[in-house]
């Protein structure tokens, strides 16, 4: 099963996944511990500074509620509802025959505090908040809030914590769903606008709650202005570039047209990465420099931790990891990502 | 039950006195794992475990034989503070409990929360004398 991220910008993590042309499929953790399956769809855009992401939570039906924590690389300007086929569009470019319709900010992370609320708002069924604080912050947080965290959860939010203390918590009310009629699968696309100098895509989590030997397969599209320079990339990490070329025209042009996506430039770059690794293999997230410069972030990837010196890789060394890899380098303005989305059940 | 009370009976006497022998042990949790995972203690004294969770999600501290351990896998208690060989440690939390192991030998301590175990949750405890 394939799953599909759509990240813009690489800030954003988006958790989503799509079978093979369908949508994407993500982990939920059930109440007994047992990981489901949740479809999920996500698209992101990044341009001018600004990471636009759209990202498609799916009703899995049950009697209570479930969501997911999303790491985001920084504060939300905005939170609303997405449009509507933005991410089938995008699958639609890179699948043709298929056919379906860092900076450090520094978080304290003294146990027993809570975590900030910097934001709160309702999306159809959905409860949406934004967080800030570190991990045993965030974990307390979503514990109190009746999110069943797998054992995993502590050393993975501190893993993103330390490099920005930024998530994104989406709950669903299953009652609600149910009172607006939404049907097992029907998702609610939300739109995250994102501030951020570059963005990456965080794909660790998408191993949350999953054993070291269980495969995770992903779709990430990247739509950026340049053509990025990305770390880590290769056979070894799980990642495969496999859609490298600029943006149609056509594309853009239908992407602009979806709700709230008029930010999408005249021009851009298509980058679709390909994750097929297990849970024990995919450890790091993925650095993307869209700026020109061609230094994707040691931080950002997760082989880093922030501090006052750190070096970002050389172009050069990073052109020699992407061609000893085999991989041909994206510059893009926008990022989809088709990827599973770990989702946490609230306890009922 | 029956088997987890029987497995206990022949390994727990007593779980009052530790401070009056002086034996403490500190077992820490964080990243879903015990520190240490390799505990020694004396046979026929009461120990005192202090068992400290940094995690911000709950943990179990179980301790017993295999029978013991299967029992809990396949049980459906979901908070555990009868039994001073079965502690239930809270987020951010410390618990203390006592117990003296009455035969030298191995057991094992795991944490029988969903996916804890397989996670890596476990760790043994030597009983020597």
């Amino acid at each position: 099963m394939r799953r599909l991220i759509t990240a813009a910008g690489a800030a954003t993590l988006v958790l989503l996944t799509a079978a093979g042309t369908t949508l994407a499929c993500g982990g939920l953790i059930g109440p007994n511990g047992a990981v489901n399956l949740l479809r999920t769809t996500t698209f992101a855009g990044y341009h001018d500074g600004i990471e636009h992401y759209v990202t498609s939570f799916e009703f899995a039906g049950g009697g209570g509620a479930f969501g997911s924590i999303v790491p985001l690389p920084g504060v939300p300007s905005n939170v609303e509802r997405g449009g509507d086929w933005t991410l089938q569009r995008l699958l639609r470019e890179t699948e043709p025959v298929e056919d379906f319709g860092f900076e450090r900010l520094s978080a304290a992370s003294a146990a027993g505090e809570s975590a900030e609320v910097l934001l709160e708002t309702k999306i159809d069924a959905l409860d949406i908040t934004v967080l800030k604080g570190g991990g045993d912050q965030v974990g307390t947080w979503a514990k109190d809030h009746g999110f069943r965290l797998p054992p995993d959860a502590p050393e993975v939010l501190d893993f993103y914590a330390e490099r920005s203390p930024i998530f994104l918590a989406a709950s669903f009310d299953a009652a609600a769903a149910a009172e607006r009629g939404q049907q097992l699968g029907d998702g609610t696309p939300v739109h995250v606008t994102v501030p951020t100098p570059n963005p990456w895509v965080p794909l660790r989590i998408l191993g949350l709650g999953k054993n070291g030997q269980e495969r995770i397969e992903a779709d990430v599209y990247l739509l950026t202005d340049r053509k990025p320079v990305m770390l880590p990339v290769g056979r070894e990490n799980g990642l495969l570039i496999e859609h490298n070329a600029p943006a149609t025209e056509l594309l853009l042009n239908d992407l602009r047209s979806d709700k709230g996506m008029e930010w999408i430039p005249e021009s851009g770059w298509l980058t679709k990465i390909g994750v097929d690794a297990t849970a024990a293999q995919l450890k790091h997230d993925l650095a993307i420099d869209a700026s020109g410069q061609g230094q994707p972030s040691l931080v950002a990837a997760g082989m880093k931790l922030p501090g006052p010196a750190q070096a970002p890789v050389p172009t050069d060394n990073a052109l020699a990891l992407v061609l000893a890899s085999s991989l041909l380098l994206i510059a893009a303005a926008v990022v989809g990502v088709r990827l599973g989305r770990p989702s946490i059940t609230p306890a009922q | 039950m029956l088997v987890l009370l029987a497995a206990l009976s022949t390994i727990v006497s007593g779980c009052a006195s530790a401070e009056a022998a002086g034996t403490s042990v500190e077992i820490g949790i964080r990243y879903s794992r015990f520190h240490p995972a390799n505990v020694t203690v004396p046979r026929g004294r009461p120990v005192t475990f202090v068992i400290r969770n940094d995690d911000p999600i709950d943990h179990e501290w179980i301790i017993g034989s295999e029978a013991v351990h299967e029992a809990h896998r396949t049980g459906s208690e979901a908070h555990h503070d009868g039994r001073p060989t079965e502690v239930t440690v809270p987020a951010l939390s410390t618990r203390e409990t006592t117990v003296t192991l009455a035969e030298a030998g191995s057991l094992e301590f795991l944490c029988h929360l969903p996916g804890h175990e397989a996670y890596g949750m476990s760790g043994t405890l030597t009983v020597e004398g």
